[in-house]
């Protein structure tokens, strides 16, 4: 075993390691730690594969962005877990039978000999000035040009869905009106009024 | 590499996504008075699009975008029937959307966005784009479902068409994921040509395949994948529904037979046996269920399972007639149904929905020629001889039978009669049964009621065009 599989043992262990707490722990913000635990070790997988800017990305993108904010939501909210939990006995035996016959399924397809090295040579690896996101930005901009503004569209459809769907114009909002902020005048802000003194009793 | 593609020959696809953007920016400018200006340009990018692909039509099949776009007659001849079909879909539903307080830019905006989902499908010639296509489109569609948010049964709908179809795309792509495994390509035709060469007793291609089949299925809505559909067509607003039951159809078509026919027709002596299955389970539970309904649109929800399944014996036949007489009878099913869901729709008015089987009573002593109109859809759903759903249901068996499947087409017989019952009742109730104490007579404008007229008599005028049609989907299976 040289070191490079030494590595991936460690690294794929610690991952199926982390992705059984995510779904057996019992506190969230637990589950939500070992996530990220989850991602890093798939990020090392990828840096092992020479994949640099997915490792990168999913980094970034899931432990920075997502993961924050799921954690945020997870902290605001104030989740029961003893409800959460309440139809796990009953939904074991069908969800079981199903993760069961997937495992078997996979490991049918995975035992087949059409996977192999032999079959499938691993590439050859890259010598250091080779720019793995360099190479992927050029088949995303030219070669799955199409697929790529398709992705676009699908998420302006997304944006659009989820702001028409939750944006209420209630009339009690406040917002500013920058025009009005700027034509405003002395007069409108302070109002003298006259009226006649009075003497202190 | 470093030639431009002609692109022109997608210039339908781009025209719409940047009219859909355009809209969605005047929109943002008009107030809520001058929505007809979002309506007229929506339904002006239709007809333009219109324009612009019968234009493209004669071209030679090619294609673009490093093989994922196809241009082909087949692809030319379904985004023109669905650009028809969504024209009347939004004009059917103006009053509708205007009683309902939906009648808003983003209705017509994520409407086109589904449309442009459904032509990338239609023209799909990689995996990859059928995917990318069929979540914009779904995307749409559930953004649609919801779009009356403040009704519990519409957002119930869209809940579930959204868990169970994000399901439906996980399958679907488990399944690409298998598929690509093995060939080593998302390229379709050079699947093909792999799954070809390799042989057919491979194992993880015949996982991939089922897969691809429940995906497929699902959204399709063919039992005993159609449990959203009941609920879905009853949860969401009519004009919604009418959307999904036609146009998405076509769509869905188009994939079968990109994915199925053309990438993986050689293993077609696997698909044909569980598409009989599925065949047969979705005419029966689909006409028998449609029975026992009372609310017309969980009825026809059930009759859309159905007619799924009498659509699959064109595709179960795996030869160029019975391709050809699917993408008739599906045609003609999309036409049919937006006729129909038209005079569901103007039934309701303001706080009303008509959604009742009851709520058709007497309807001819109260609007003699919307009776007239509905009679004739229902002749031509139940596949009664002078309307052209018989003749839709005549090619399918048709089809069977050239197949040696005369068994098949015996069943099929069998459960069209058993779902005649429940059409011939909607006439039962509105030609021989007393209005209810202040039911509405229909009212609606001018051109709501020619393009209706013409959509429910093309059930009986395209008849003698029947000959055409049938060149025409023959050319297009042939030039796949």
């Amino acid at each position: 075993m040289n070191f490079e599989q030494l590595l991936f043992f460690v690294f794929s262990g610690t991952l199926v390691f982390a992705a059984t707490m995510v779904i057996t722990i019992r506190n969230p913000v637990k589950a939500a730690l070992f996530l990220v635990l989850a991602f890093f070790n798939a990020a090392a997988l990828w840096l092992l594969l020479e994949a640099e800017f997915l490792a990168i990305t999913l980094v970034l993108v899931y432990v920075g962005a997502v993961m924050v904010l799921f954690l945020f939501v997870v902290m605001m909210l104030d989740i029961n877990l003893v409800k959460l939990r309440e139809g796990f006995g009953e939904y074991l035996p069908i969800g079981g039978l199903v993760g069961v016959l997937l495992l078997m399924e996979m490991a049918i397809i995975l035992s087949n000999d059409l996977f192999g090295l032999e079959r499938m040579p691993e590439p050859a690896g890259h010598d250091a000035a080779y720019s793995n996101t360099r190479e992927l930005g050029r088949l995303l901009y030219t070669f799955y040009v199409y697929p790529f503004e398709i992705a676009a569209l699908i998420l302006v459809v997304a944006i659009i869905a989820a702001i028409s769907l939750t944006m209420r114009k209630r009339k009690t909002t406040k917002h500013q009106d920058p025009g009005e902020q700027i034509r405003v005048q002395a007069k409108d802000r302070l109002r003298i009024i006259k009226m006649p003194s009075e003497r202190r009793p | 590499m470093n030639t431009l593609p002609n692109i022109a020959l997608a210039t339908p696809e781009i025209f719409m996504f940047s009219m859909a953007l355009v809209i969605l920016l005047v929109d943002a400018f008009i107030s809520s008075q001058q929505r007809i200006i979002t309506y007229f340009l929506t339904q002006a990018t239709l007809v333009v699009a219109l324009i612009i692909s019968i234009k493209n039509f004669s071209e030679p099949a090619a294609m673009v975008f490093n093989d994922m776009y196809i241009h082909d007659t087949m692809a030319s001849i379904l985004k023109i029937a669905i650009y028809v079909i969504v024209f009347l879909v939004f004009l059917y539903s103006r009053d509708y959307l205007k009683s309902r307080n939906m009648y808003r830019g983003e209705y017509f905006v994520l409407g086109l966005f589904g449309v442009v989902g459904m032509m990338i499908m239609v023209s799909a010639a990689s995996m990859l784009t059928i995917y990318m296509g069929l979540e914009l489109m779904s995307l749409s569609l559930y953004a649609m479902v919801a779009f009356q948010r403040d009704s519990s049964r519409a957002t119930e709908a869209a809940m579930k068409y959204f868990v169970l179809g994000a399901m439906a795309s996980g399958m679907l792509l488990y399944g690409m994921s298998m598929i690509y495994g093995v060939t080593a390509s998302l390229d379709i035709a050079t699947i093909r040509s792999v799954i070809a060469s390799a042989g057919l007793d491979n194992m993880p291609l015949v996982f991939g395949l089922v897969f691809i089949l429940v995906g497929l299925l699902f959204k399709l809505g063919a039992v005993p994948f159609h449990m959203w559909v009941p609920d879905v067509y009853h949860g969401a607003p009519t004009s919604v529904t009418m959307y999904i039951s036609s146009a998405p159809k076509l769509a869905a078509f188009a994939i079968i037979m990109r994915l199925l026919v053309g990438g993986l027709e050689p293993l077609a002596a696997s698909w044909q046996d569980m598409l009989i299955i599925i065949s047969i389970l979705s005419m029966t539970v689909g006409n028998v269920v449609a029975i026992a309904q009372t609310n017309i649109k969980r009825m026809l929800a059930y009759s859309a399972i159905s007619h799924m399944g009498f659509f699959l014996l064109g595709i179960i036949s795996v030869s160029a007639n019975g391709y050809s007489s699917s993408m008739i009878y599906v045609l003609i099913y999309a036409v049919m149904s937006v006729g129909a869901f038209g005079v569901v729709l103007l039934l309701s008015r303001a706080g009303f929905e008509s959604e009742e089987l009851a709520d058709f009573k007497g309807l001819n002593q109260r609007s003699p020629w919307y009776a007239f109109l509905m009679l004739i859809l229902m002749f031509s759903m139940a596949g009664v001889p002078p309307t052209v759903g018989f003749y839709a249901k005549l090619m399918v068996i048709q089809a069977v039978v050239d197949a040696d499947m005369v068994w098949l087409a015996i069943v099929a017989v069998l459960l069209a009669v058993i779902g005649a019952f429940y059409y011939l009742r909607i006439i039962k109730l509105m030609y021989f049964d007393d209005a209810k104490e202040g039911a509405a007579v229909i009212e609606t404008s001018g051109d709501v009621k020619v393009l209706l007229s013409l959509n429910a008599l093309a059930m009986l005028i395209l008849i003698p065009w029947l000959g055409v049609i049938t060149e025409f989907c023959r050319r297009a299976i042939a030039d796949l």
